[in-house]
This record gives structure tokens, C-alpha cells and sequence, in this order.
């Protein structure tokens, strides 16, 4: 297992196969009455988070006490960077107190790699800009295997806002190491603009059509809806929200069309939600709906890559 | 989630060089004995839960479990498997490997007379990580320990209270337990490499 996870691209298919399957394990510990292992006794995990999170930097926090580290949690607001301290002397300053590993949540895509050049702790990638999320790719899989079994071959459709969204990088990235095949749907004016040599990879698709995936020859296993990030966009996406429902929205008829096509797909949504936007309440809300599931996976996941990071031979500190 | 459980068993190779010490036949026997021990122990098969650790000694559990009920003419025993990944004291000192799932039975392990299966007792950290484990998941009645071989070498203080069979060894020397469920092949213990020649 790499030292740092900072893309998705650091893990090979044995090394996602053997955190997924590490978090199956994990998910019993957190049906148990202690839900305590010793295995990261000693550790120290600081969760540097530069930007605002409520998911993610609980459970990073919350997987790390249950494995028995010390998390502490810093965020921009109330740290010196508010004092107008650089990234770098912030993170060479946690790094002089001898920490294993730092989580990071920056705004800035590359944050992370940068920083684990300057640390000798394990970084773990908890969201960079729009770069890439690895941890979120992987309790997707993890949530997806858990409920239709092995990815490969399987079909998954990734529609919204792909040039502002990291977790679409790092799903399109994990997935298809496990051999799954992903279509991306979006409006053209957020179609990434270099998805172009992804395009060549096998199994991989773009579409600018969203019914036209879904009524497709190819039924989909499960789609996964993204957020329209409104804290990115500066204007200009869209016309209206409106007519971005009508669209790429999971509304409705769409899910219909889903269900009818495949009882059994899957839906799927990062969160947070703009219900009545991307998703309809009736799709988020309905059967088919994993999005609580892909929340609690996220803790047994994350537990799952400190073991694999920090418990093993050769690891940080 | 099925499909942790249902991976194909990593069964390995026999290294040609050893000697057989058990042979299949000679396992059964043990497990049999092993199993009426555990009875004579225990007065009756009544609140024991057998729990292998993985990977053999969750099969040898199954086996004896089974065995149990034949002996005692009751129902089947409670059993389940216990992962020791996390508990154990050399995670630093090998690459980390996913654990194995620990499954514990309906009956839950409280109050109950919990009997510990593995195939090879050797330093004994095994054990020692097992019983750590156990700590977190109930509080048994009492804790038994059933092993198929025990080769020495102990480096805490742990014995087991039922033994297939004693097998001095050197350090040096390989235990090579290869059950038919896990491994694919015939049952077998074999002892390799060390100073024979």
C-alpha cells in the first residue's frame, strides 16, 4: 500500500479490493455494542480541514478514535491561517509535532500533493479543489459492491456538474479499476474540457443526453447524481435551475424509466443534496435510494484506509 | 454482503521436502477426542460457543461443532469466527493484509463457555490477541483453548487446555496444516525445513 492517498490513482485493484474488504469487517465493528480497536494505539491524525465539511471530517474523526488514534480537528477559521500563516509553514508546524498522518480539505486542486512533500506523515486526500476525493470513490464502491456484488462489468452513469466536481474524478478512477464500466453525463458547458483522453479508455463514455443513456442499450446498474456546486460556479453554466432539472435532474419520470429498465439500479448521491435541483425527493427518498448507506459506509471505509495506511510495515513515523 | 464470505480459499502449496506428522485419518481422531474432552470438561454441551480463528481454525471449529452435536445427540453448537487482525502486536513489522470477518453467533458469547479453536500454538500472541478481542465483543463464562498442534516455543503465559497433538519443534522448522475445506486438499499436517536432512 502507497504511503500518501492523494489520488485515487495511487491504488492498484489488489490494494482497493483489500480496503473494501477490510471496511466489510469494520462495517461489523460498528454494529457492536464497543465499537473500539486497539489497532492504531499511539497514532496521532490531525484533520486540517481548509474548507467546510460535515461528513467527511466527522467520520475521518470518528474512524480514527474507534481505532484507537488521537484525532484532533483544525480548520481554517479559529487556526493561524486566518492570521494570514501560508500552507506550508501551517502544515511544517503540525509535521514538528510528530503526527502520523494529516488529513487534508483544501480548495486549492494539488493542495494535497504538495503538502506531502513537505511532511514526513501520511497525507490522506479528504477532498483538493476539483481535483479528487479517494475516500468518497471508495465507500461508492464499497456501497455499490455491497449491494450488487462484484463492479466488473457493471454499469455505472455519473450525471451533473463534472468540471467542479472531485468525486466524479476519483469514481470514474476507482471504478474502473474494479472493472467497471462508467458513462458521464453533463450539459457541454461542464463537460471537463481534457475528458478527451479519458475518453479513448475502454468502458468509458461521455454524453451530453441523459435520457438518451438511460433508455440506452446498455442499462445502468446504478447512477450516481452529483451536486450542482453553486459555490463554484461564477455564472453561466445554466440558463436556469429549472431548466438544468429538466435536463440532468433525476426527476420523477426519469427514475420510472430507471426502474422499469432495472428493478434492481441503484441510486446514488454524494451529498450534500439540492433536493428539487440534481435529484427529485422522490428518487432521493425511494427504495432504490443508497445515499444513507454510502454515509455509514464512509466511516467503515475510512477506518479501513488508516489500517491499510498507517498500521502496517514501513508506514509514516 | 456475501461476498467477503465467499471468496475462493487461498490454498497453498505442500513444500515436497517435509515429513507427515498427522495424516487425514489421524486428524479426525484427534478431533474427535478433543471434542469428547471438551463434553467430559464441560459436563454436557450446554452453553458452549466454538470460535475459530481464522482461517483453519475456523474450520476446525466447524468440524468439531459438528462432532459435538453427533457426540451429545443435542442440536447444533453455536459457532462462529474470530478475526484477530487488528489486536495483534506485529501489524508494524509485515504488510497490513484485510482482516477476515469475525462472526459471532445469535446466542451472542455472554455468559457463555467460549472454546477458542486454532490449528497451530506456537508463541501464543495469537491467542493473547484473541483474548483482547473477545474482551471487546462480551464477557464469556469461561474461555478454553482447543488446538490441533501445539509445536512449543511459547512467549507468553498461555497453554492450551486441549491438544490434537504435542509436536516438539525447532524455530526453524515450518507446521504445514492443510485442511480439505480451506485449502482444497486432502487433510494433512506436515512439518518442513529445519535441521532434518
Amino acid at each position: 500500500m502507497t504511503k500518501h492517498l492523494i489520488s485515487s490513482a495511487d491504488l492498484t485493484r489488489a490494494d482497493v479490493e483489500a480496503i473494501l474488504d477490510t471496511a466489510a469487517s469494520m462495517h461489523d465493528v460498528q454494529r457492536r455494542e464497543v465499537k473500539k480497536l486497539p489497532t492504531l494505539r499511539g497514532r496521532t491524525i490531525i484533520n486540517f480541514f481548509f474548507e467546510d465539511s460535515t461528513r467527511t471530517r466527522s467520520s475521518f474523526e470518528i474512524a480514527g478514535k474507534w481505532m484507537s488514534a488521537d484525532t484532533i480537528n483544525l480548520s481554517a477559521k479559529g487556526s493561524s491561517t486566518s492570521k494570514g500563516e501560508s500552507l506550508r509553514d501551517s502544515v511544517q508546524t503540525i509535521n514538528a509535532m510528530a503526527v502520523d498522518a494529516l488529513v487534508i480539505r483544501h480548495n486549492q486542486s494539488g493542495a494535497c500533493q504538495q503538502v506531502a512533500g513537505w511532511v514526513n506523515a501520511s497525507v490522506i486526500n479528504a477532498g483538493d479543489g476539483t481535483h479528487e476525493h479517494p475516500t468518497q470513490a471508495l465507500l461508492d464502491a464499497y456501497t455499490l459492491r455491497s449491494r450488487i456484488g462484484e463492479l466488473d462489468g457493471k454499469h455505472v452513469v455519473i450525471v451533473g456538474d463534472l468540471t467542479h466536481s472531485r468525486v466524479f474524478r476519483s469514481n470514474v478512477i476507482t471504478l474502473m479499476t474494479l472493472g467497471a464500466r462508467v458513462t458521464v453525463v453533463a450539459p457541454p458547458t461542464l463537460m471537463p474540457s481534457g475528458i478527451g483522453s479519458w475518453s479513448a479508455t475502454d468502458g468509458f463514455a461521455t454524453s451530453w443526453d441523459f435520457d438518451e443513456v438511460l433508455s440506452g442499450e446498455d442499462r445502468p446498474d446504478a447512477v450516481m447524481m452529483l451536486r450542482v456546486q453553486r459555490e463554484r460556479m461564477s455564472g453561466g453554466y445554466f440558463p436556469t435551475p429549472r431548466e438544468y432539472t429538466v435536463g440532468y435532474g433525476l426527476t420523477r419520470p426519469r427514475l420510472a424509466t430507471l426502474l422499469q429498465r432495472n428493478p434492481d439500479v441503484l441510486v446514488m448521491h454524494p451529498g450534500p443534496m439540492n433536493r428539487g435541483l440534481e435529484i427529485s425527493a422522490d428518487a432521493a427518498d425511494a427504495p432504490s435510494s443508497v445515499i444513507l448507506d454510502q454515509v455509514s459506509s464512509g466511516l467503515a471505509v475510512r477506518m479501513a484506509v488508516l489500517y491499510h495506511l498507517l498500521a502496517g510495515e514501513g508506514s509514516a513515523a | 454482503m456475501a461476498h467477503a464470505d465467499s471468496k475462493p480459499p487461498a490454498g497453498h502449496p505442500i513444500d515436497p521436502a517435509g515429513r507427515t506428522v498427522l495424516s487425514g485419518n489421524e486428524i479426525g481422531r484427534c478431533l474427535r477426542r478433543i471434542a469428547h474432552e471438551i463434553l467430559e470438561h464441560n459436563k454436557g454441551a450446554d452453553d458452549l460457543v466454538l470460535l475459530g480463528i481464522p482461517s483453519r481454525g475456523v474450520e476446525l471449529a466447524q468440524r468439531l461443532a459438528v462432532i459435538l452435536s453427533e457426540v451429545e445427540g443435542c442440536g447444533p453448537i453455536p459457532v462462529g469466527a474470530l478475526d484477530i487482525t487488528m489486536h495483534r502486536d506485529d501489524l508494524r513489522s509485515q504488510p497490513t493484509r484485510a482482516p477476515m470477518r469475525t462472526l459471532i453467533p445469535e446466542c451472542g458469547i455472554d455468559d457463555k463457555v467460549v472454546v477458542l479453536v486454532d490449528d497451530v500454538l506456537y508463541s501464543g500472541r495469537s491467542i493473547r490477541a484473541a483474548l483482547d478481542a473477545l474482551v471487546d465483543l462480551g464477557r464469556p463464562k469461561a474461555v478454553r483453548l482447543a488446538v490441533l498442534i501445539d509445536r512449543g516455543h511459547r512467549e507468553l503465559p498461555i497453554r492450551a487446555d486441549h491438544v490434537g497433538k504435542n509436536l516438539p519443534t525447532s524455530h526453524s522448522e515450518k507446521v504445514q496444516v492443510r485442511l480439505a475445506g480451506f485449502d482444497g486438499v486432502p487433510d494433512v499436517v506436515r512439518i518442513a525445513g529445519g535441521d532434518e536432512r
